[in-house]
């Protein structure tokens, strides 16, 4: 079943590019993956292993699995596949290039986390490198400069696949062989291979200062590209130092893990300011989930500073992983949704400057609560996912901290970035008031609100954020 | 009959030049498909003799300078592949040798195009399986010559002229210092068997004649600082002939290269040495062909500096001693470079041009083609789950093994390398999707290169998921 899910995206690229008419393609395959990944991550036994030898020196497997934490990205990926093939507008004539690149995308991202083995987990992430080039460079918003930032974009996660490639390659040749059941702590340099693995999922992950592609890549990609981009792509980095750098490297891990706190605090201060300066709604959409990957790092600072377990003695994933984990999922989800209503917003105004935005609120009501919604999300409030993330993610900085000790680098990492929240307050507190209430300006007037085809990935996405929020368990269960 | 393969080839080729001369074939490009065909039964002969239970040992009178173990069938395999490659794309592009060496354009003159190429495979393969000094040099002049008159071949071109004066020059040059290392070698040892090289001690004359030998072969795989040659020749060259210097060529520099340093690299008298001066040219050649590639705006001579740029990875392989990983890489190589190649002479026989821009807009014109030389540019590149990429893994994996060997200056050099590949190889990818094309016409595909294109293709998906079978093969 697990082939199924990773053939099914590319045997519909195919079948798109030989002429199928592509957005039904597109939508029935998506469905198809939904379905077949729900259940697959409910029953991870039932959904089988694939295990082929694909090099016998260095031993490399072509091999599928999953388990707690591959479940649950893998939810992630299959609903927001789903969404992003509903949403945005496929400019005319364009549908084979706009559809296929979604189903390459997603074919990537289920591949990475789904396979079981470091090679090709890596080389799945990268099947998106050329459709996110394409995408970017030939329908990307932006006018000339969306080539620019193309071409930034693929040379920046190239060279960060590249140092990436060099850790994996270091850790590799010291292992048995390239399956994740392998991976065990390595003899010889380590602290070589975690600051490899740290820059490299690092600038996958757009952790500062490796972070300046992100922004604009997302402000200027086609609304399905951005939502699969940040909400999906960018997990691999995080899952990868999770599952591979903690694995493989854990006293490297904690040689480095203050430089690692200093720059997770610069992704959510430094960026986070920075994000309270966009003018622009997509800029600063782009910068937010800049900001969001700092408590992801935080999480998996707190996993290193604590031995670099992910998994307990029996069984289920540590606070820290599991931390990790569920706001990997929520962020996924809310920064998807983000960008399709954003996309929305565009389509119906003509812009995204929020000084040109105003009152939207008067002439689209739904489309105002759906992204007051996404912006409590982004926010924090509890009742959704991201808040039930977040709160794991500050207790986990103080686990196994008791109030005789002195406070060590994760805890007072922990109360700095605790003040992230009230940053995320600000922009997107700022950005919903400029957006949608106060005088309805001159390009908000004759909007019409979201119609029911616009509303289907705003709806299943918003489902998701209050399901999550309300009952983390739904995901938690999973884990274990 | 696996050591008669060779002088099967080489009667080949006379029949053709026979045919050509006295009883001239209507259409002279018919050679080309019966040398394709004749070289098929060889190759086919090849694998049938090659099995395991059949080898045997070299006759009696040959036996001092030949021998066949995996790696020779390997190249012998090569260099067949690579020439049924060359004279069906030579098929496709007689359009452009015609007008080129005739003046009202028939093919009168240009007989010789499509038999000249199999002597130069007799040679390879003699090459291959060389064991002797003096037989691989006998063999290298059989190579070197029969380019020298192909690379001219389009005597009407100047371009062609010209890279064929530079080539010959400089190639009798290097010949010249192949000749002078082998005396020093055979004044140091006192054999020119290289079975016989075994208890070496270090002495500087040894060293020295290795120094001459390893700068010939530099110049023939193109290595920094021999490596000046190659943009120049490599577009002047008619486009079949580049594309059978680029993989054939290289491939039996290394294969010779292999075969004479193998003794060298495994005595501890003479491995120190030897290692560093193959690092020393590995990054060179890397950063050479790497940064020079990057303003590049003539596909053919992108070609030509993004060989030299995968001849550094090799170079860097064949210093680590990880043979078979640069058997490997030399495989995938020959896939892709035959694979663009035949892109290349398609776009300049029906556009009658070379630059990147030619191929502005192929997406619209021709989707299948766009398709395939995107796949084609990823797989040079190194994009994953592409046989380039298993290609470089390989080489990657082999000099961090081998840290304490190659050190870490030159794997950085090499992955720095390998991102700029990122920046050129895509430029075409952008010519192909991002422009626009003043004539919106399609594209005409004749059928050898269409099928050529798809297969080549097809393989380097296949092999960049699954690249066991390419292992078998090298034993």
């Amino acid at each position: 079943m697990l082939l199924a899910l990773l053939l099914i995206p590319l045997i519909a690229t195919i079948a798109i590019l030989a002429g199928a008419p592509a957005r039904l393609t597109t939508l029935g395959a998506a469905a198809i993956n939904l379905i077949l990944g729900l259940f697959a991550a409910c029953c991870p036994a039932c959904a089988g292993t694939v295990s082929w030898l694909v090099l016998e020196e260095p031993a490399i497997h072509f091999s599928l699995g999953i388990d707690g934490m591959s479940a649950v990205m893998l939810v992630l990926s299959v609903i927001v596949t789903l969404a992003a093939a509903l949403s945005g507008t496929c400019p005319e004539g364009r549908e084979k290039l706009w559809y296929s690149s979604i189903l390459l995308i997603a074919a990537g991202a289920i591949g990475a986390f789904i396979s079981t083995d470091l090679f090709f987990f890596y080389a799945f992430h990268e099947l998106a490198l050329i459709p996110t080039f394409l995408m970017i460079g030939i329908l990307g918003r932006g006018g000339n400069e969306r080539k620019a930032i193309a071409w930034k974009t693929t040379v920046y996660l190239a060279f960060g696949s590249i140092v990436l490639l060099a850790g994996i390659i270091l850790a590799g040749t010291q292992l048995k062989s390239f399956a994740f059941a392998d991976l065990a702590a390595v003899a010889e340099h380590q602290n070589a291979i975690a600051l490899l693995l740290i820059i490299g999922f690092g600038t996958l992950v757009s952790l500062f200062p490796f972070h300046s592609w992100a922004a604009p890549a997302y402000a200027s990609a086609p609304a399905p590209i951005a939502m699969l981009h940040a909400g999906v792509l960018k997990k691999f980095g995080l899952y990868g130092l999770l599952r591979v750098g903690l694995a493989v490297a854990p006293e490297g891990m904690q040689h480095w893990l203050n430089l690692l706190l200093v720059l997770l605090l610069c992704n959510i201060i430094w960026v986070g300011l920075v994000t309270i300066n966009q003018k622009n709604l997509a800029n600063m959409l782009g910068n937010s989930s800049v900001m969001h990957m700092g408590y992801i790092f935080l999480a998996i600072a707190a996993a290193i500073a604590s031995g670099g377990q992910i998994t307990n003695a029996d069984g289920g994933l540590t606070l820290a992983a599991s931390a990790a984990v569920l706001l990997m999922f929520a962020h996924g989800i809310s920064i998807a949704l983000s960008f399709s209503l954003a996309d929305r917003i565009e389509a119906k105004t003509g812009t995204l400057e929020m000084n040109k935005l105003g009152g939207l609120a008067k002439t689209a009501p739904k489309l105002c609560f759906l992204f007051g919604l996404v912006a409590m999300a982004s926010i924090g409030l509890p009742g959704l996912a991201n808040f039930a993330g977040e709160i794991m993610v500050f207790l986990s900085g103080f686990e196994g901290w008791t109030s005789d000790q002195d406070l060590g680098p994760v805890q007072i990492a922990t109360i700095i970035a605790i003040w992230g929240v009230v940053i995320s307050a600000v922009y997107m507190l700022r950005a919903f008031r400029n957006t949608f209430q106060g005088p309805v300006e001159a390009k908000c007037e004759n909007v019409t609100d979201l119609s029911l085809l616009e509303k289907a990935p705003a709806i299943l996405l918003s489902i998701v954020l209050l399901a999550v929020g309300l009952y983390p368990n739904l995901l938690l269960n999973l884990l274990k | 009959m696996q050591y008669y393969l060779e002088f099967i080839v080489a009667g080949l080729g006379l029949v053709l030049l026979l045919w050509e001369a006295f009883a001239a074939p209507k259409k002279k490009a018919t050679l080309a498909l019966v040398g394709a065909t004749g070289l098929t039964a060889v190759l086919v002969a090849l694998i049938a003799s090659s099995c395991s239970t059949c080898a045997s040992t070299a006759p009696e009178w040959m036996s001092r300078f030949v021998s066949n173990d995996g790696y020779a069938t390997f190249f012998k395999g090569f260099a067949l592949v690579s020439t049924i490659l060359v004279l069906l794309m030579s098929f496709d592009f007689q359009k452009v040798i015609n007008k080129f060496t005739s003046p009202d354009g028939s093919d009168t003159n240009a007989g010789e195009f499509y038999c000249l190429p199999i002597f130069a495979c007799a040679g390879l393969m003699w090459m291959a399986s060389a064991t002797d000094l003096v037989s691989i040099f006998v063999a290298l002049e059989l190579v070197t010559i029969a380019f020298y008159v192909m690379v001219a071949f389009m005597r009407r071109n100047v371009g062609s002229l010209e890279a064929g004066v530079k080539y010959l020059i400089l190639g009798a040059l290097s010949t010249g210092f192949l000749v002078y290392g082998i005396a020093w070698v055979y004044g140091a040892t006192g054999t020119t068997e290289i079975a016989k090289f075994v208890d070496l001690e270090s002495s500087s004359a040894l060293l020295f004649g290795l120094a001459l030998i390893i700068i010939s072969l530099g110049f023939k795989v193109g290595a920094a600082p021999m490596q000046l040659w190659i943009p120049d020749v490599y577009q002047g060259a008619p486009t079949p002939i580049t594309a059978f210097l680029s993989v054939a060529s290289k491939a039996a520099g290394f294969g010779v290269a292999i075969t004479i340093l193998r003794p060298f690299l495994a005595s501890p008298a003479t491995q120190g040495s030897v290692v560093t001066i193959l690092v020393i040219m590995a990054a060179g050649t890397l950063l050479y062909g790497n940064l020079a590639a990057l303003s590049q705006t003539n596909f053919k001579r992108l070609l030509a500096y993004s060989s030299i740029a995968h001849a550094g990875f090799l170079l860097l392989g064949l210093a680590t001693g990880a043979f078979d990983s640069v058997l490997f890489y030399l495989a995938t190589y020959l896939i892709m470079t035959f694979a663009a190649f035949f892109v290349l002479a398609l776009i300049r026989s029906e556009e009658d041009s070379e630059e990147i821009s030619a191929l502005n807009g192929l997406g619209k014109r021709n989707p299948l083609l766009a398709g395939a030389l995107t796949i084609i540019m990823a797989s040079m590149a190194g994009v994953p789950l592409t046989a380039g990429f298993v290609g470089k893994f390989k080489i990657f994996e082999a000099a961090l093994t081998n840290l304490d060997k190659v050190s870490w200056l030159v794997i950085v050099i090499a992955f720095i390398g390998a991102a700029a590949g990122f920046y050129y190889y895509f430029k075409v990818i952008r010519a192909i999707y991002w422009n626009s094309s003043e004539k919106g016409s399609a594209i005409h595909l004749p059928l050898i290169t269409k099928v050529s294109v798809i297969v080549l293709t097809i393989a380097l998906l296949v092999f960049g998921v699954f690249p066991l079978p390419i292992f078998d093969l090298i034993g």
